[in-house]
C-alpha cells in the first residue's frame, strides 16, 4: 500500500493469482502456451491514496482507496491529522476553561458544542438555566444549524466538482448569520458564548430585529437554492441512489442526526430528550426514505426549513429577565463528585459529553461523543462497490468536520 | 421538470438573477474591498486582550494590582505577571512584568471575565501580522497599556457599564472612609473627654 500523498501503485490482488505480466514475473511455463500473448490480469487493484487535503474540501482527511478498475473494493480512512489533545487538556484546565475549547471541536457550529458542554456540567452540577437564556439557547442553536446547513449544500456541491457559485452564495448566506454571533458574541466562529446556567451577556440592542430579519429572508435564499440545485439533472445523476443505507445499518452502526434520518429513522434527540425548551415549539422531523446520498442532501434543506420554523417562535416568544442563574459559580466552580452524560442534537447529529467529577475544580474525565468520527465509521461500508467519483460525494454527504473527527 | 434540461436551465437562471443582481442589490454584492474598505466592527467584536488605565499616565493611571487570577485563568496560559516590590522588598500591588503571547492567545476573554479590578479588556486591533515571533508577538506591559478613552472608544456601551460600577465602589469606598473617619474621631473625642475627666478625678 503506498504511503505518500497522491500517488498509485499498482499492485497484484484478486484471488491469489500471480502476476502474470511484466519483467522478471513470465513463468518459462508461460511461455511453453505456444505464442499466444499474455494479457494482463483483469483482477489487478490499484491503491490510491486520497489526499491529505486543503481544508477546503472536508479538512486534512486521507483515505486508502483499493480500486478495481473505478469500483472501490476497500477503503480505508485515515485520520488524526488535526488531533490537539482536547480532552486531555480538558482535564487538566478548570471547568470553566473547558468551554472556549469546545468552541474548536467543530468549528462550523460552536455554538451548539458550547450549549453540550453546558448541558453536561449543569446536568451534573444541578444547574437550573435562567429562562432567557434558554430561548437564547435555542435561537443560536438553531442559526447554527442553519449555517451548518447553508455550508454543507455549498460544499457538497464542491464535491460533485461544482465549484463556485452554489458554494459563494451559501457563504454570503452564512456570513449573514456570522455577523450575528459576532455581534452577540465578539467572535464569528470561536463564541465561547454560554456559561454554566445561562449565557455570558445579553443580546445587544436591535439584535433580535436583525434576527428576525435575517429569519423571515432565509426561506427565500432556500428557495433559490432548490432552485438551483435540487432539479439540476446532473445533480441528481450523483446523488440519486448513490450509497443506499438501510434504516436498521443506520442504527447498528450507531449513525446519529440527518444521516440517520436520512435512512427513515424518526430520532431527534431534540424531540427525545426535550433539553432545553423544545418542547415548547412546533416543529416536524424531516425523514428521507431509501437513506441514499440525495436523502441525506434533501433532509438538509428540509431540516433548515423546520428550523426557521424553530426561530420564528422562539424570537416571538422570549422573555425577559437575567441571562445567567445567579446561583451558578463560573470562576472556582467545583460539581459534586459523580458522573454525567449531557447530550443534543447537534447539527450534525448526536453531540455528547461525558463528564465525571470527583470534587475537584478541574474534570476528572472529559470525554466527547462527536458525531462526525461515528458517521464517518459508515464510510467504508457506503463505499465498497461505488466508482471513486462518489467517494467524495459520500464523505460530503455524511458532513464531517475534521476538528471534531480527531479532536 | 419532465423535460431533459429544465433543473439546469432553472439553476441558470438563478446564477443569472445572482449576477445581475450583484450590480443593483447591497444584499447580492456582500464582498468589502479590504484595505480600502475597512469593516465596521460589533461593538462586541474581540481580538486580544489590552490593560486599561485611567488618567493620562499608564504607570500611576494602571488599575492592574498584579492579583494572577487572569494568570491562573488563563486556558493557554499565556500571560506572565510577576509582582513589582519596592526598594525594601515588600510586593507592590503592581505588576513588574505583564507579557501576554497573542500568538498562544485565543481571544476567550475568560481573562475579561474573571478580573476583578475591570483592568484586562478585549481589543478590537486586528492588523497584527508581522515577521518577529517573539518582538511583536508577545506583548509587554508598554504596549498592553491602554487608555480608558480608548477602551470608551471601541466599546462604549461596556465601558459606560465599568465606569458606572468603578464610580458606585469609589462613592462606596469614600463614604466608608468618611465614616471610619467619623468612627476615628468620635472614639478620639471621647477618649480626650475621658483623658480631660480623669485627671480631675486624680487631683
Amino acid at each position: 500500500m503506498s504511503t505518500s500523498a497522491n500517488t498509485a501503485t499498482i499492485s497484484p490482488g484478486g484471488m491469489g493469482v500471480p502476476p502474470v505480466c511484466g519483467a522478471g514475473s513470465a513463468s518459462p511455463a508461460n511461455l511453453q502456451t505456444g505464442g499466444t500473448p499474455v494479457l494482463p490480469e483483469r483482477n489487478q487493484t490499484i491503491d490510491v491514496s486520497l489526499g491529505p487535503q486543503h481544508p477546503s474540501t472536508h479538512g486534512v482527511f486521507r483515505m486508502n482507496v483499493t480500486l478495481d478498475g473505478e469500483t472501490v473494493t476497500k477503503l480505508q480512512p485515515v485520520f488524526g491529522y488535526l488531533h490537539r489533545n482536547h480532552e486531555k487538556i480538558a482535564e487538566g484546565n478548570s471547568w470553566l476553561a473547558a468551554m472556549p475549547y469546545t468552541d474548536r471541536l467543530d468549528y462550523i457550529c460552536p455554538l451548539t458544542n458550547n450549549w453540550a458542554y453546558a448541558l453536561a456540567v449543569e446536568k451534573l452540577a444541578g444547574i437550573e438555566v435562567a429562562e432567557r437564556a434558554e430561548y437564547i439557547r435555542v435561537i443560536t442553536a438553531e442559526l447554527t444549524r442553519l449555517q451548518n446547513h447553508t455550508v454543507f449544500l455549498g460544499f457538497i456541491l464542491g464535491d460533485m466538482g461544482a465549484w463556485g457559485s452554489a458554494l459563494m452564495y451559501a457563504f454570503r448566506e452564512r456570513e449573514k448569520i456570522l455577523d450575528l454571533f459576532e455581534s452577540l458574541t465578539g467572535a464569528r466562529m470561536m463564541c465561547n458564548y454560554m456559561r454554566f446556567g445561562g449565557c455570558r451577556c445579553d443580546l445587544p440592542a436591535g439584535w433580535i430585529q436583525s434576527a428576525r430579519k435575517l429569519v423571515d429572508g432565509f426561506p427565500a435564499f432556500l428557495d433559490e437554492m432548490e432552485a438551483l440545485l435540487t432539479g439540476n439533472e446532473i445533480l441528481l445523476a450523483r446523488l440519486q441512489g448513490i450509497a443506499p443505507l438501510t434504516a436498521e445499518r443506520a442504527i447498528n452502526g450507531g449513525l446519529s442526526g440527518p444521516c440517520l434520518r436520512a435512512s427513515g429513522v424518526d430520532y431527534d434527540i431534540r424531540k427525545v430528550e426535550n433539553y432545553g425548551v423544545y418542547n415548547r415549539f412546533k416543529f416536524r422531523v424531516p425523514r428521507g426514505s431509501t437513506g441514499d446520498c440525495y436523502d441525506r442532501f434533501m433532509i438538509r434543506v428540509l431540516e433548515a426549513r423546520e428550523s426557521v420554523e424553530i426561530l420564528k417562535q422562539a424570537i416571538a416568544g422570549i422573555p425577559e429577565g437575567p441571562i445567567v442563574n445567579p446561583k451558578a459559580k463560573q470562576r472556582g466552580f467545583r460539581p459534586p463528585a459523580g458522573e454525567a452524560y449531557g447530550r443534543i442534537e447537534g447539527p450534525k447529529g448526536e453531540l455528547g459529553f461525558y463528564l465525571i467529577s470527583n470534587g475537584s475544580d478541574r474534570p476528572y474525565r472529559f470525554r466527547i461523543r462527536p458525531p462526525s468520527l461515528i458517521n464517518l465509521t459508515l464510510l467504508e461500508e457506503l463505499s465498497i462497490g461505488t466508482k471513486i467519483a462518489d467517494v467524495m460525494v459520500i464523505l460530503g454527504s455524511i458532513d464531517i468536520v475534521l476538528g471534531e473527527v480527531d479532536r | 421538470m419532465n423535460i431533459p434540461g429544465s433543473g439546469i436551465i432553472k439553476g441558470l437562471a438563478v446564477t443569472a438573477r445572482n449576477f445581475l443582481g450583484s450590480y443593483v442589490e447591497k444584499d447580492r454584492l456582500t464582498t468589502e474591498q479590504y484595505p480600502e474598505e475597512r469593516p465596521k466592527l460589533p461593538e462586541n467584536a474581540r481580538s486580544f486582550p489590552f490593560l486599561v488605565f485611567d488618567g493620562e499616565d499608564p504607570e500611576a493611571g494602571m488599575r492592574c494590582v498584579s492579583c494572577k487570577i487572569c494568570e491562573k485563568e488563563c486556558p493557554p496560559q499565556c500571560i506572565y505577571i510577576v509582582q513589582d516590590r519596592d526598594a525594601a522588598g515588600k510586593a507592590i500591588k503592581r505588576p513588574k512584568v505583564f507579557d501576554i503571547d497573542i500568538s498562544v492567545c485565543m481571544s476567550c476573554q475568560i481573562c475579561v471575565e474573571v478580573c476583578p479590578f475591570e483592568s484586562i479588556r478585549m481589543d478590537q486591533d486586528y492588523e497584527l501580522s508581522s515577521f518577529d515571533r517573539f518582538g511583536s508577538l508577545v506583548l509587554g506591559k508598554s504596549r498592553l497599556l491602554k487608555s480608558n478613552t480608548y477602551y470608551r472608544n471601541i466599546h462604549p456601551t461596556e465601558a459606560a457599564e465599568t465606569d458606572a460600577r468603578l464610580e458606585a465602589d469609589r462613592k462606596k469606598k469614600e463614604a466608608a472612609a468618611a465614616a471610619k473617619a467619623a468612627a476615628a474621631e468620635k472614639a478620639a473625642a471621647e477618649k480626650a473627654a475621658k483623658a480631660a475627666v480623669e485627671p480631675e478625678v486624680k487631683a
